[in-house]
């Protein structure tokens, strides 16, 4: 009676197995193999990595050639932000589209990376970048102005040739 | 009653009204940019047009007279692609200036581009240009690419305003509109325009770019520039008041409220020299207290003077509610008699369109709610002269700049032992006063005010108080407001530490011995309902329109 309630095991291991030594072999070669494969990881923050034009990292403004910001303060990022980041104050200007931010700011700990603002803004003014580096010790440094946003164009321009193709 | 059909539902008619009246009165709306109910039919804009049976062409339904037994079609295919074609033809030289363009959001041509229109252009031309920056006036800026040239704003200075000073110049697509030579938009109603211009052509220099409609909130309220009391809406943002725009009220203003009204009502909620705390005088000087020392203060000092020796001021500019508890808290808490309030009238301001000479909003209600002298009691000039002859010791003033009334008065306060002000911003007044209580504005209580024929109406708070949450107080809440936290600069708008006036004397009289039971001004109105003129009348009641009481004898003293 004893005996039939020990449950055999679905496979038994094999000769081979039971040997130990060629199954010790197989694990080794794993490890010799990875030692010599080229890595893949960084040597961060020495090294950086570069995303790929894909990759939605933080919200910027753009600054045109002229050193304008192309904003016009039209507030639809702020609308379309599921998660209420951006502030928006439109003020009056003497340029030809007579709208600007007098105030743009992004509490980047309400920013979740979707990208709508991107995606909505009529003017191609606000781009996520490839800028993954957000490090704040308060809630007060989390909130970007204008200062902080504003990128010249050279920078982003990957960026934004990148959405012009696949937008 | 005659009948016409539109789209299978059979609707009565009174004779003579056109199809989209007809449709309106029974809920359908027509789509339309240039006809308004209160102005006359222009009919160009076309974007009305309906197929009516038996008529070979499709009409437009602002201007054709519904007739017995009219079958209408507003949603046929012939009736959708003339409106296509129309919404194609106003776009062809419209910019696309949405982004930048204040009407975005209640913007009558975005709405129906949505609604109607298929949403594709065969214009590749160039648009017409025309001038953007237009100084029509003191208050109105024009855009002439944006205008679909629908006449209105024309039509309402003729015909509304009453000066015309507006016209269209030009032909085809290159007509605009212009001010008649030397002459500007200035008239006391040019901003109302703004409101019935169907796009973003006509905007208000004093709101230009200030904020996006869908980020503030709209409270329905009462102009308190006037006894006209126009309803309006005031919008918020950030806890601050960025507009008011009139509300349709078909006894009282119609569709419209005057500039002055408009532009100069709503300052001084916002202002920098707002009474942020109680205050006491303390050796000369004002000093910021706590709510329970200023209430303590202002209890054992009243308790020190014989009751003849105390006077009140109530206040036109203070609701009924406020005004109801002054009179109650004078007479059965204080025991005097001697009430009243100022009575201000501006016989330059009035006109015979809305604007009334009595600028205040409810002069009417404080007489009704007692604020007067009954026969033992003092008057205003009663009390002015008992504060000559020493007689008077002791004022308490509600919402009201006593000094600025008359000069002569500045001397005359200086004689008084105390003086007790409830005021919401800095004045001659408050600067001599003994104790000061902050007072909520019109815009941060519930309270009615009772306009020059007698329309009692209701006001809502729309800026909250440390006293009134905005959440928890039921006001009306944009999106900002619902999810804001502490942590969002949007979020941290001004909140000041002020409390409606029927509070405050509720309080004072409850540490004088006399438990008043008011938790909201709704309860206040709910006693003063015992008052003739309000019988068993109650908020509910009055809706958003108001009612029309049966004010006695009592309009004619106040309006004589
Ligand atoms: S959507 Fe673009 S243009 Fe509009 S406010 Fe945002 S960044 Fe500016
Ligand atoms: S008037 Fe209306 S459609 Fe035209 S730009 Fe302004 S919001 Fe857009
Ligand atoms: S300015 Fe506005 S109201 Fe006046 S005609 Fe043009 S679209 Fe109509
Ligand atoms: S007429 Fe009187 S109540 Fe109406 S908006 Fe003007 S000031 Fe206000």
């Amino acid at each position: 009676m004893a005996l039939k309630s020990i449950k055999r095991r679905e496979k038994d291991l094999t000769f081979l197995e039971k040997l130990y030594i060629p199954e010790i072999l197989k694990g080794l070669t794993l490890t010799f193999k990875n030692m010599i494969r080229p890595k893949f990881t960084f040597e961060y923050p020495e090294e950086k990595f570069i995303p790929p034009s894909s990759y939605r990292g933080r919200p910027v403004l753009v600054e045109d050639s002229n050193g304008e910001e192309r904003c016009v303060a039209c507030g639809l990022c702020s609308r379309v932000c599921p998660a209420l980041a951006i502030e928006v104050q439109a003020g009056e200007t003497e340029r030809e589209k007579e709208r600007y931010p007098e105030k743009f700011e992004i509490n980047m700990l309400r920013c979740i990376f979707c990208g709508f603002c991107e995606e909505v803004c009529p003017e191609e003014a606000i781009i996520m970048s490839k800028d993954y580096e957000l490090a704040f010790s308060n809630r007060e440094d989390a909130i970007y102005g204008k200062d902080k946003l504003l990128v010249p164009i050279s920078q982003i321009q990957d960026k934004i040739d990148f959405l012009r193709q696949y937008k | 009653m005659p009948k016409i059909k539109i789209d299978n539902n059979e609707i009565e008619f009174k004779p003579g009204q056109t199809i989209i009246q007809a449709a309106r009165d029974n809920g359908i709306d027509i789509p339309h940019f240039c006809w308004h109910p209160e102005l006359s039919i222009s009919g160009n804009c076309r974007i009305c047009l309906v197929e009516v049976e038996k008529i070979p062409k499709l009409v437009i339904a602002c201007s054709t007279i519904a007739s017995e037994g009219m079958v209408v079609h507003t949603q046929s295919e012939k009736t959708i692609a003339a409106r296509n074609a129309v919404m194609e033809f106003l776009l062809i030289n419209h910019p696309l200036d949405c982004p930048i363009c204040d009407e975005a959001g209640e913007c009558k041509l975005q709405d129906y581009a949505y609604k109607y229109s298929v949403g594709e252009s065969r214009f590749t031309e160039e648009k017409v240009h025309k001038q953007k920056h237009v100084d029509l006036g003191p208050r109105v800026m024009f855009d002439g690419e944006r205008c679909i040239s629908c006449s209105r704003c024309i039509r309402f200075c003729d015909e509304i305003a009453k000066s015309p000073q507006l016209t269209f110049v030009q032909r085809g697509d290159h007509v605009t509109i212009t001010t008649y030579p030397g002459q500007q938009m200035d008239n006391p109603y040019s901003m109302n325009t703004i409101d019935i211009c169907p796009v973003g052509a006509l905007t208000s220099k004093d709101f230009r770019f200030n904020a996006r409609v869908w980020d503030m909130s709209a409270t329905k309220s009462v102009c308190p520039g006037c006894s006209r009391g126009c309803n309006t809406e005031v919008w918020v943002r950030d806890n601050k008041i960025l507009r008011l725009t009139p509300r349709y009220n078909p006894q009282v203003n119609s569709y419209w409220m005057c500039d002055h009204g408009r532009l100069n009502t709503f300052r001084f909620v916002n202002a920098e020299d707002r009474i942020d705390s109680p205050q006491l005088r303390r050796e000369g000087q004002l000093i910021k207290v706590g709510w329970d020392e200023a209430f303590a203060e202002a209890v054992s000092r009243i308790k020190s003077f014989a009751k003849d020796e105390v006077a009140f001021i109530g206040s036109a500019y203070a609701t009924c509610e406020d005004n109801y508890i002054l009179a109650k808290f004078a007479r059965s808490v204080v025991g005097s008699s001697n009430i009243d309030f100022v009575r201000r009238a501006d016989n330059n301001f009035g006109d015979d369109i809305l604007k009334q000479n009595d600028i205040t909003p409810n002069s009417l209600g404080a007489e009704l709610v007692g604020v007067s002298p009954s026969k033992s009691g003092l008057g205003i000039e009663g009390i002015k002269k008992g504060i000559k002859e020493k007689r008077i010791k002791a004022l308490y003033v509600i919402k009201e700049d006593f000094i600025n009334v008359d000069p002569e008065i500045e001397n005359m306060l200086s004689k008084l032992d105390l003086l007790i002000v409830h005021a919401s911003n800095q004045s001659k007044t408050t600067s001599v006063a003994d104790i000061i209580f902050p007072a909520a504005t019109y815009a941060e209580k519930n309270g009615t005010f009772v306009n020059f024929e007698g329309t009692i109406q209701r006001i809502r708070p729309a800026v909250s108080t440390v006293d009134a949450d905005r959440a928890l107080d039921g006001f009306e809440m944009s999106r900002l407001d619902k999810f804001g936290t502490s942590f969002d600069r949007w979020a941290r708008g001004t909140k000041h530490d002020a409390k409606a006036t029927w509070k405050i004397l509720t309080s004072l009289a409850g540490l004088l011995g006399h438990k008043m039971k008011f938790k909201m001004a709704e309860e206040v109105f709910e006693e003063m309902a015992s008052i003739e003129a309000f019988k068993g009348l109650t908020y509910d009641d009055l809706g958003e329109h108001g009612v029309k009481i049966k004010t006695g004898n009592v309009e004619e003293k106040v309006n004589a």
